[in-house]
């Protein structure tokens, strides 16, 4: 896949003309190893995995890319406050500029080049028709902030968290695509304090453990996890600002059309040591898919029914099923014909 | 030669392409990529862990990075000479020659630069000044507002290169001159929002936070390194409950080192006793633990349930560890 003509053109918003082509579906995280699901600290080193998957790159570009990036200029143009970054954050910005673009143009060379002469680079991003030529750590030879040139030509939401005082700060992000959290909200919050509104998880002594890992997370050594909620429609911006907006979505949801209207979004999320800042970056890059989409893999089917029948109350509502729940657990069902399922979270017969 | 060992982490083999006798006792050695791909790039106050194969001993002593941050081509540390030390440094100085091949770990930062300073004090005694040769050459990039105050036995080519390099910036006392960092001075006249950063031997270190934390500084604008060279002793054995095997630790090595020689896996960091990647849990001990770590608190050496075998030692009849 080589041209240009892979990416889609579709909306996240309005008509959502999102969708998945066959092969999007069969690389799709699918979050569950297993019939159930509960909290666990699901962490495994970032490495290069199954050919095709989304674990294959460094930083998964797929056939959404240029709609997304034309998503993100709209949320962005709208409400500005969805990219900040603290001043001391400026390095960081660099830091993850130079490690997305030397990524990408080792591991996708057909769209994109990275071509550096001292401190003069240029840099080549097909899909967006982009061809531009500047100087590495001078920030008046970009037209945005680091941070913020990167992130408008890079899918996922991405926190970066300042390390100091042994806890993690969220002083910079690019968030647009986030399943209702803000930005705006966290922004200098330390690790417990953003983590503060998850149920359960606290008292299991989850993000003490986390965050004694992510706080050694070492250079050239990146982790990754999935996370995952629902969502009703495609809709890349979730976000609490713009509730009035999508809030109500879920009303819409009913037994004719909960197959199409409902989605599953898993996070695939990944963890990154930045060198001169010493900041962790924490990309959390969104996958959506329907749920008649979904089905279409038998094993998927089978389980995806099995969870959330049994998912405890507190996590059905965490995970964006308040109201909608009956209908997916009945939609599911005829899914499930009661077979047993493979361990892992990969569809069979490959 | 290059000898496998028990350490998964990941390793990049290096070339001695360059050793610069820097003073009687520092050497400055620089080294090469073998495959020729760029460096893992790193930020002031990084160091790297280098594997020396010293006959049938793995060494691995971590060291600051010297040379320009931004650089990919190369590595530079400096080695101070230590004839009564465990012998790493000796190692360095008297058998490793240019065009010899080393591993060296990807670089990690327990002393990066806090960004948020409008001013950045930099405090180094002796061979301490490695991390903030780094910083320095960062920070005057950056257009950075910062002084350095060294205090050093004597004059030498050190000096020299930074005089020549940071000028009024520089403050340098000489030990044979009796020349003293004028600390109470300095750490009462700063402008708000300065951070202060010291890395030197333990004494100085002590006086310096001692001196800042009576001044009233916060302890989030403090940053220091303080590695520790592990401890020499009387030779011991510790069980290994997990994997099912004793381990002997040689007088002149460490537990962790004489843990990895047993084929062992385990976590670390700063191998100094300062990061507190190598935590491990006793499960029960007949004798001493000999706490010499910088990461656990009094309660916790006190509670003799955990230990960092990066720089602690044991004396007595038996020691269970859950490793």
């Amino acid at each position: 896949m080589t041209t240009l003509d892979f990416f889609h053109d579709e909306t996240f918003r309005d008509d959502f003309t999102y969708w998945n082509s066959p092969e999007a579906i069969r690389r799709f995280p699918f979050p569950f190893n297993e019939d159930k699901y509960m909290y666990s600290v699901n962490l495994e080193p970032h490495v290069a995995f199954k050919p095709g998957s989304v674990f294959e790159k460094s930083f998964d570009v797929d056939e959404h890319y240029v709609s997304e990036m034309r998503d993100r200029a709209l949320v962005l143009q709208e409400d500005p406050l969805r990219c900040q970054s603290l001043p001391h954050m400026n390095m960081a910005g660099w830091d993850l500029l130079e490690l997305i673009m030397t990524k990408k143009a080792a591991e996708y060379p057909q769209w994109f080049e990275l071509h550096q002469d001292g401190d003069r680079w240029r840099w080549v991003n097909r899909p967006l028709d982009i061809d531009h030529t500047f100087t590495f750590l001078d920030n008046t030879t970009l037209p945005y902030g680091p941070m913020e040139y990167i992130m408008r030509q890079t899918q996922g939401d991405y926190a970066i968290l300042d390390q100091r005082d042994n806890n993690l700060w969220m002083d910079a992000g690019m968030i647009t695509t986030q399943a209702d959290w803000s930005l705006d909200f966290d922004l200098g919050m330390n690790f417990m304090e953003w983590h503060g509104p998850v149920p359960l998880a606290h008292e299991m002594g989850i993000f003490d453990r986390a965050l004694k890992f992510l706080l050694n997370v070492r250079q050239g050594q990146p982790a990754r996890r999935l996370n995952w909620t629902m969502t009703v429609n495609p809709r890349l911006d979730t976000s609490p600002e713009r509730y009035a907006k999508w809030g109500t979505d879920r009303m819409d949801v009913n037994a004719d059309n909960v197959g199409q209207l409902m989605h599953l979004r898993v996070e695939l999320q990944s963890f990154w040591r930045l060198p001169r800042s010493n900041a962790l970056v924490f990309p959390i890059r969104c996958y959506l898919i329907s749920l008649q989409d979904l089905a279409t893999i038998p094993k998927w089917g089978r389980r995806f029914h099995r969870v959330i029948r049994d998912l405890p109350d507190e996590l059905a509502d965490y995970k964006g099923l308040t109201i909608t729940r009956p209908y997916v657990i009945e939609y599911m069902s005829q899914f499930d014909d009661g077979a047993p399922t493979s361990p892992g979270i990969f569809a069979d017969d490959e | 030669m290059i000898t496998k060992s028990a350490d998964k982490t990941p390793k990049i083999e290096v070339e001695v392409t360059h050793i610069q006798q820097v003073s009687d006792i520092i050497k400055r050695f620089t080294f090469t990529p073998v495959d020729g791909a760029p460096l893992p790039v790193f930020g002031g106050g990084a160091h790297i862990v280098v594997e020396m194969s010293d006959g049938d001993i793995i060494r691995r002593n971590p060291y600051s990075l010297v040379s320009k941050p931004g650089t990919t081509d190369n590595y530079q540390i400096s080695v101070r000479r230590d004839d009564v030390g465990r012998g790493g440094s000796l190692y360095m100085h008297n058998t490793l020659k240019v065009g010899d091949h080393l591993l060296v770990s990807h670089p990690v930062n327990l002393f990066h630069i806090d960004r948020r300073a409008r001013k950045h004090l930099l405090i180094a005694g002796g061979i301490g000044i490695t991390p903030f040769l780094a910083m320095m050459a960062e920070l005057e990039d950056e257009v950075a507002n910062f002084e350095l105050h060294l205090s050093a036995r004597t004059d030498g080519a050190f000096l020299d290169e930074l005089r020549g390099l940071y000028g009024s910036k520089g403050s340098f006392y000489r030990d044979d001159h009796n020349e003293v960092i004028p600390l109470n001075d300095l750490l009462t006249g700063q402008p708000l929002g300065t951070h202060l950063y010291v890395c030197g031997p333990n004494g100085m270190l002590e006086w310096v936070l001692r001196t800042a934390e009576d001044a009233g500084w916060p302890s989030q604008n403090v940053h220091y390194e303080r590695f520790l060279a592990p401890a020499t002793g009387l030779p011991y054995e510790v069980n290994l409950a997990t994997s099912g095997i004793t381990v002997r630790v040689g007088g002149h090595q460490s537990m962790l080192e004489a843990i990895e020689a047993a084929g062992v896996d385990a976590p670390y960091l700063c191998r100094g006793g300062a990061c507190g990647q190598c935590e491990t849990r006793v499960v029960s001990y007949d004798g001493e633990l000999l706490h010499n770590d910088h990461f656990l608190t009094e309660e916790e050496h006190a509670s003799g349930t955990k230990i960092m075998p990066c720089v602690s030692r044991f004396q007595g009849r038996e020691l269970v560890l859950e490793r």
